[in-house]
């Protein structure tokens, strides 16, 4: 009885836990989703979220907040339905122009020393428009071999949880394994040591932007492989669920400290919370409100923990 | 020359107004001059809106990087549903209802405050999540229907005194106070000092937590006065009536000449600012463009305008 987790366990270890009572009472509430199929179900959407999520996070590891999430992730879905399916090669060279402006927004923002917020959501407008020009009515539809890979039934364990185990590797990869991410989470924590120690901030900043365009883009992508066709306001949620999801997964605002395998599974706790509370029969007007006392609820239980923490740590 | 050069620099507000001039005049020779008093008198209205909630946005921006209020929209979508549900179109009810939705507002201010402090999270976060929880009220309380605002005060909304915009006069009356408030009083002074510097502001005696308090519940109560003034206006409260203001708040602070990092604020850009965004969509209707085309533009232009304007102080966000 003598292990005690450390501070940077924790930090995986509660989203986990929540994740799993969630779960369970999913599971206690509709047995029937105790399935393959039930499981794919469940966690289908969160896929697209999950990416969205890892993309909120590269901003928040150098301490920028990106607004503009929801609207981009609606504006490569657009192109997505449109460009990538009929002229693949003009809809791959968008979404590249695409990452090519996030990375542009982090040296902007850097050189010019602007609040992200403003110029994100001043963005936000710019993809909405783009999209609503792209797409002014619901429609497009998926590339097959997006449709293909989004439905595919790998043996044993449903592709969204394959999909999501694989996003926390590679993310987890690039964040805390990677020279890039060590040094992307230093600038986080301390800009100007980091500067100091002669590492170019505005290439870090530029390359941490440029990440999150790219985990973006997936996140478009794979949304549209689900859906099958796009609209301008297929994401606008994402903004909102992607900050939820990095912070549930035990990320902080500032100071480079996140978790990349901690936001997917926040990212699935959101996703997993909508099903419940729809098991529950609550009133779907309630459900943003649910996620937003869920995330009142975390931070007050971290707050919490943290104190007793230091209790501890003063003893 | 110079000396008018000077005074262009330090008073950023000018250009805001500038901006809305020329905007004017390219709409107007558009039209060959016959919609100049129509345009006028709709860019005051509207901007109306934008100014109520602008000045809010204002207090809260100037006290200080990483300091925002998102749960504008929200706040103005359930004070308008519920005063006007309150009212049930008696006209004898309209200055209990306002009284309403002024309560809506302080409570969502102070219980966003309470977050801030209590949890100790970024005020972006707390305000973010807070509005969830009310969006998700006014979904519940509002049902769908619309319910109609009290004939007079319908009226009210939507008539001119003098040939000005009754709205644009309420704008003009709560930017008058503002003012006084900014500039005027001991308290205007402390949010400055809390924007600057906090810890030199608690260390000289300010109530550091007493301003940010009522900063944050100013901000919602003009939010709520806005929603009620929008819902009256439109006929009735709709649930997506606040989305478009949450963007036009930020916006018309930056573009006014207050400072994003904090402790520097400006009055009179709100208003320039609010005319130069509505002119601009007018302008780009005039021109013929559609919907995805106006969005962009105004997205770059706030873009550009805070590229422009910068950040050169010390921001954390």
């Amino acid at each position: 009885m003598s292990w005690r987790p450390g501070p940077e366990t924790l930090r995986v270890l509660i989203p986990a836990l929540s994740l799993a009572v969630l779960l369970a009472a999913v599971f206690w509430l509709q047995p029937r989703a105790m399935s393959y199929t039930g499981l794919n179900l469940l966690f289908n959407l969160a896929v697209p979220i999950a990416l969205a999520t890892i993309a909120q996070m590269m901003i928040m590891t150098v301490n920028d907040l990106d607004l503009s999430m929801g609207t981009f992730v609606s504006f490569v879905a657009c192109v997505t339905a449109t460009f990538l399916q009929s002229d693949p090669v003009i809809g791959i060279l968008i979404l590249a122009g695409a990452i090519g402006v996030y990375a542009l927004l982090g040296i902007v923002i850097y050189v010019r020393n602007l609040p992200s917020i403003v110029v994100t959501l001043g963005m936000s407008f710019v993809w909405g428009g783009l999209a609503v020009l792209i797409l002014p009515s619901p429609g497009g539809s998926a590339p097959e071999w997006l449709r293909w890979l989004m439905t595919s039934r790998p043996p044993f364990v449903p592709m969204a949880i394959v999909a999501s185990v694989l996003i926390a590797l590679v993310a987890h990869f690039i964040v805390m394994q990677s020279a890039f991410g060590v040094v992307m989470r230093g600038v986080g924590g301390n800009q100007r040591s980091v500067e100091r120690a002669g590492w170019s901030v505005l290439r870090v900043r530029a390359g941490a932007y440029a990440l999150a365009g790219l985990f973006a883009v997936l996140a478009g992508m794979m949304l549209v492989g689900l859906t099958t066709a796009a609209d301008a306001n297929i994401a606008l949620r994402y903004t909102l669920l992607s900050i939820a999801g990095v912070i549930l997964g035990g990320g902080d605002f500032v100071g480079g400290r996140v978790s990349p395998i901690g936001a997917v599974i926040g990212a699935l706790t959101l996703t997993l919370a909508g099903s419940f509370l729809s098991f529950l029969r609550i009133s779907p007007d309630w459900q943003i409100g649910a996620q937003g006392a869920i995330l009142i609820i975390v931070l007050a239980v971290r707050l919490l923990v943290q104190r007793q923490q230091q209790r501890e740590a003063r003893q | 020359m110079r000396r008018a050069f000077e005074t262009l620099r330090d008073k950023p507000w000018i250009w805001s107004f500038l901006a809305a001039g020329l905007v004017w005049i390219a709409t107007v020779m558009v039209t060959g001059g016959a919609s100049a008093g129509g345009l006028t008198h709709a860019a005051l209205t509207f901007a109306a809106f934008t100014i109520i909630v602008g000045i809010g946005q204002m207090f809260v921006i100037t006290l200080g990087p990483g300091n925002i209020d998102l749960s504008i929209p929200a706040t103005m979508t359930l004070a308008g549903t519920l005063a006007l549900k309150f009212m049930g179109v008696q006209d004898g009810l309209i200055l209990p209802g306002l009284l309403v939705a002024i309560g809506v507002g302080l409570a969502i201010g102070i219980a966003n405050y309470g977050l801030i402090k209590l949890l100790r999270i970024p005020p972006i976060i707390a305000t973010l999540s807070s509005s969830f929880i009310i969006q998700s009220t006014a979904i519940w309380s509002n049902r769908g229907l619309r319910i109609r605002p009290p004939d007079s005060l319908g009226a009210f909304t939507t008539s001119s005194t003098l040939g000005i915009p009754n709205l644009a006069l309420v704008a003009l009356a709560l930017t008058i106070v503002a003012w006084i408030l900014l500039e005027r009083s001991l308290y205007g002074r402390w949010i400055c000092a809390i924007g600057q510097n906090m810890r030199a502001a608690r260390l000289a005696g300010v109530p550091v937590d007493g301003v940010r308090l009522a900063t944050y519940t100013l901000s919602a109560v003009l939010a709520s006065i806005c929603g009620y003034l929008l819902a009256s206006f439109s006929g009735g409260a709709a649930l997506n009536m606040g989305a478009e203001f949450l963007l036009m708040s930020i916006a018309v602070v930056v573009i006014g000449g207050t400072a994003v990092s904090g402790g520097f604020s400006n009055v009179p850009g709100i208003w320039g600012a609010s005319l130069f965004m509505f002119l601009v969509v007018s302008m780009l209707n005039t021109y013929g463009l559609g919907a995805g085309f106006r969005l962009i533009m105004t997205g770059l232009i706030i873009t550009c305008v805070i590229i422009v304007a910068g950040g050169r102080r010390s921001t954390a966000r």
